[in-house]
């Protein structure tokens, strides 16, 4: 799904080094055989955006795509047309669909789809007893490891319906990269671990009657639970866990199916960063995280990379010349004459540079002139014209601000590609907005696909044909 | 001044930095502050270039002044043992809970078990006080979860005092949130001026507000300096380009003329500059919610060469002239 580009370098729009391999989002998701695609990512990086973007551009290439979303922000789930996203996933309007797909789109609540387990899985009576149980009602509201839990039960709910042909789930914003991959199993080991089976040995054998056929180990155990839960949460945890190991058994099962459709051939996990320190470090660590757990990874998306359409004139350069267009100048004001300013450059080529400046300079004070020229700028400040020099001064300065940034970008990117060469990057151009519609997502798409696009359209596998693909 | 500062915002905004620089400005004129990490991150052993740090309180910066900043990475399993022992000397029953997987179990399933703990040890250091009976710290900052799951995190105790009704874990639960719905907290909120956590604070706070938590500050962290004001982007859209092409070429950036050096840049740094403008009124815009609010608003600059120890001891100096500690 992704190989050397030797083309890619010459978009003078966008000029960054080549990473040394390039992700074809496009083949991937036109690929049939890819049936679920996985954005993790730390806090903060667009991984949802990225995840919606992903879906409409799937969507718009024929595919019949479902995006689990986990916390949207509102102008998310309003940019597909969504006001309020919910646990059903929901068909997005507008979308493009002269290629057959469609798109869909659910937030998941995890307190509904823990709610959809036990009625799904319980009796009646059974599961009314188990949904009014407060430990119940506390768990499923959402305590450490249930929202990865349920993300990864709704994502195996999702794809064993076949309804879709595309899942892509964007990951809880957990503390940490690991939780995501850790909690369901983690859920499920408690839930069918020694403890649990010590706990609801009494409820199952009768409550309070069972309790002498228990070990003094065994309810020195529960003892000491009990005086500090409180004997009444204590019972609360073994009859739920007796309702819930008797409806329907075995988490542990679920847990390792939802793990082992995660290290399928046709899921593939996204890898998403912005190209800063802390998120680049995160990616690095899941990505030695996913290599280690048998997880295809796809390759990593790299979000607000910053380009420059004047990448040629160099920060230090552009700022020596922001400081000579502000040296202050003797301007002859009453006479509306400008002077040419004394600077030392042997610049010829057009008449006086300033003839068609609406005002004299207002330098900022701020600048250090002499007493003199201080006063006279004063005077000018008050002018509100402002001189093209200045305003032409603070397009270097913001330009010198954009190369030093971009710089840093590199520095940055480079530093994990060196880790990881072998992880493939796409590199998605900084919006300087927020996304609020779809035509937004499907820029972002654009910018996804981008480095695909750069490509002869000959050199494009087929769809499905792709050698990586049946890997 | 509340002595327990709670410093939370969305993912990436920087609230561990904001929180470390908190408590080094709270620790000026010989002031003894606590931080404190409660998710396991290590995030304050990098910021201040120390290795990671245990669960024990450990000085790891001196402030201006002789002040003291004190550091605890809280691990609720160990918090869990530390409590067992303190209320019922358990010993090596502890550990045989531990091997059990009952600790791992209280902590990560027990519902809020886990948060009672670490909100806990947070309010004990915050009550603390030493043989002459002076506070032990004068503040405790604690490195929060993140907005979306601040209020829960701390109102957590509550849900746990409703749910175990009696027992030593319902009492602890109740001491805690005395202290959390007091004057003696404050939550902080950090965020950027961008339009996702400028939501997430919005919702935080409302949350907040309906859990009576005591909301304190907003922070806005990372603000990037003024290059072209309100006047210069006004120019910007009505500026002849060959005047511009003139001007960089009178700097000595090359040719004028159509085709000329100077004249090639003069589009890309409009563009760059109309750039500027669409985030410049964001950022606006984004204030002005933030200003609704009516909170005490912070401002704090981005380090554009990424956060390290001189920038914390900036951003700490920077809290103290805008009057944060």
């Amino acid at each position: 799904m992704s190989r050397p580009d030797p083309a890619h370098t010459h978009d003078p729009a966008r000029h960054h080094l080549p990473p040394a391999r390039v992700l074809d989002i496009d083949p991937l998701l036109e690929d049939p055989k890819t049936r679920i695609v996985v954005c993790c990512g730390s806090g903060g990086v667009g991984k949802t955006t990225t995840a919606a973007a992903l879906g409409l551009r799937a969507a718009e290439r024929g595919r019949k795509v479902v995006v689990l979303t986990i916390d949207p922000a509102r102008r998310l789930a309003q940019s597909m047309g969504i006001d309020s996203l919910d646990n059903t996933p929901r068909r997005v309007k507008g979308i493009d669909d002269s290629a057959g797909g469609e798109l869909h789109a659910m937030m998941l609540d995890m307190k509904r789809t823990f709610d959809e387990i036990v009625e799904a899985h319980a009796d009646p009576e059974r599961a009314a007893a188990i949904l009014g149980n407060p430990f119940y009602q506390s768990l499923s509201a959402g305590f450490a490891g249930t929202q990865e839990y349920m993300a990864m039960e709704k994502l195996g709910q999702l794809r064993a319906r076949d309804e879709w042909d595309l899942i892509i789930v964007d990951t809880p914003p957990s503390r940490s990269a690991l939780d995501f991959l850790d909690a369901p199993k983690r859920l499920g080991s408690f839930l069918d671990g020694r403890l649990i089976r010590l706990l609801t040995a009494p409820a199952k054998l009768g409550g309070r009657a069972g309790m002498k056929f228990l070990n003094v180990g065994m309810s020195m155990m529960t003892g000491t639970l009990g005086k500090l839960l409180g004997g009444q949460l204590l019972k609360d945890v073994q009859t739920f866990v007796s309702a819930m190991d008797t409806t329907f058994g075995g988490f542990r099962t679920r847990a390792d199916a939802t793990y082992k459709l995660l290290q399928a051939p046709g899921t593939a996990f996204l890898v998403v960063a912005a190209p800063e320190r802390d998120a680049l470090r995160e990616a690095a660590y899941f990505v030695e995280r996913l290599a280690a757990e048998d997880m295809p990874l796809a390759g990593l998306v790299l979000n607000r990379v910053h380009g420059s359409g004047a990448d040629r004139l160099s920060a230090e350069r552009a700022l020596a010349a922001a400081e000579n267009l502000e040296e202050p100048r003797i301007v002859d004001q009453e006479g509306g004459k400008a002077v040419l300013r004394n600077s030392p450059d042997t610049y010829n080529s057009s008449g006086s540079p300033t003839s068609e400046t609406p005002a004299p300079a207002a330098a900022p004070a701020s600048d250090g002139g002499s007493p003199a020229e201080d006063a006279e700028n004063t005077e000018s400040a008050e002018n509100t014209e402002r001189s093209v020099d200045q305003l032409t001064a603070g397009l270097l300065r913001l330009h010198a601000e954009r190369m030093q940034l971009l710089s840093r970008e590199q520095r940055t990117r480079d530093r994990f590609t060196a880790l990881h060469p072998e992880v493939a990057v796409t590199e998605v151009g900084a919006l300087p907005g927020d996304v609020h519609d779809l035509a937004g997502l499907r820029d972002i798409g654009d910018r996804l696909a981008a480095n695909e696009r750069e490509l002869p359209e000959t050199e494009l596998p087929e769809a499905g044909t792709r050698p990586e693909a049946s890997a | 001044m509340s002595r327990l500062q709670v410093v939370s915002g969305k993912g990436g905004t920087g609230k561990t930095t904001v929180a470390a620089a908190l408590a080094l400005a709270l620790a000026t004129e010989g002031k003894r502050t606590l931080l404190v990490e409660v998710e396991g991150r290590q995030g304050i052993a990098q910021l201040f270039e120390t290795e990671a740090l245990p669960y024990e309180e450990r000085k790891i910066a001196v402030a201006p002044g002789g002040g003291e900043v004190y550091a605890l990475a809280i691990d609720p399993e160990l918090a869990l043992l530390d409590y067992l022992q303190m209320f019922y000397k358990l010993g090596s029953a502890g550990r045989a809970l531990k091997k059990l997987g009952a600790i791992d179990f209280a902590t990560t399933i027990a519902p809020g078990l886990r948060d009672v703990l670490l909100t806990g040890k947070a309010c004990e250091a915050v009550r603390r006080k030493d043989r002459s009976g002076r506070f032990a710290y004068d503040y405790v900052v604690m490195d929060a979860p993140p907005t979306g799951r601040i209020t829960r995190f701390l109102n957590v105790n509550d849900e746990v005092a409703g749910l175990a009704k009696i027992g030593p874990i319902h009492n602890q639960a109740q001491a805690v949130m005395r202290v959390l719905k007091s004057p003696e907290t404050a939550v902080h909120l950090v965020t950027l001026l961008e339009e996702m956590p400028v939501q997430e604070t919005v919702d935080g706070i409302a949350e907040l507000r309906s859990a009576r938590l005591p909301v304190g500050r907003i922070i806005v962290n990372m603000v990037r300096p003024e290059v072209l004001d309100a006047a210069d982007l006004e120019l910007v859209r009505t500026v002849p380009r060959s005047t511009v092409a003139r001007s960089l070429s009178s700097a000595g950036l090359g040719g004028a003329r159509r085709g000329g050096r100077a004249e090639r840049l003069v589009d890309p740094l409009l563009t760059q500059a109309e750039e500027y403008a669409e985030r410049y009124t964001l950022e606006h815009d984004q204030r002005a919610v933030l200003t609704e609010l009516g909170l005490p608003l912070h401002e704090l600059p981005l380090f554009a060469e990424g956060m390290d120890l001189a920038g914390l001891y900036e951003l700490a100096r920077e809290l103290r002239e805008q009057g944060v500690s």
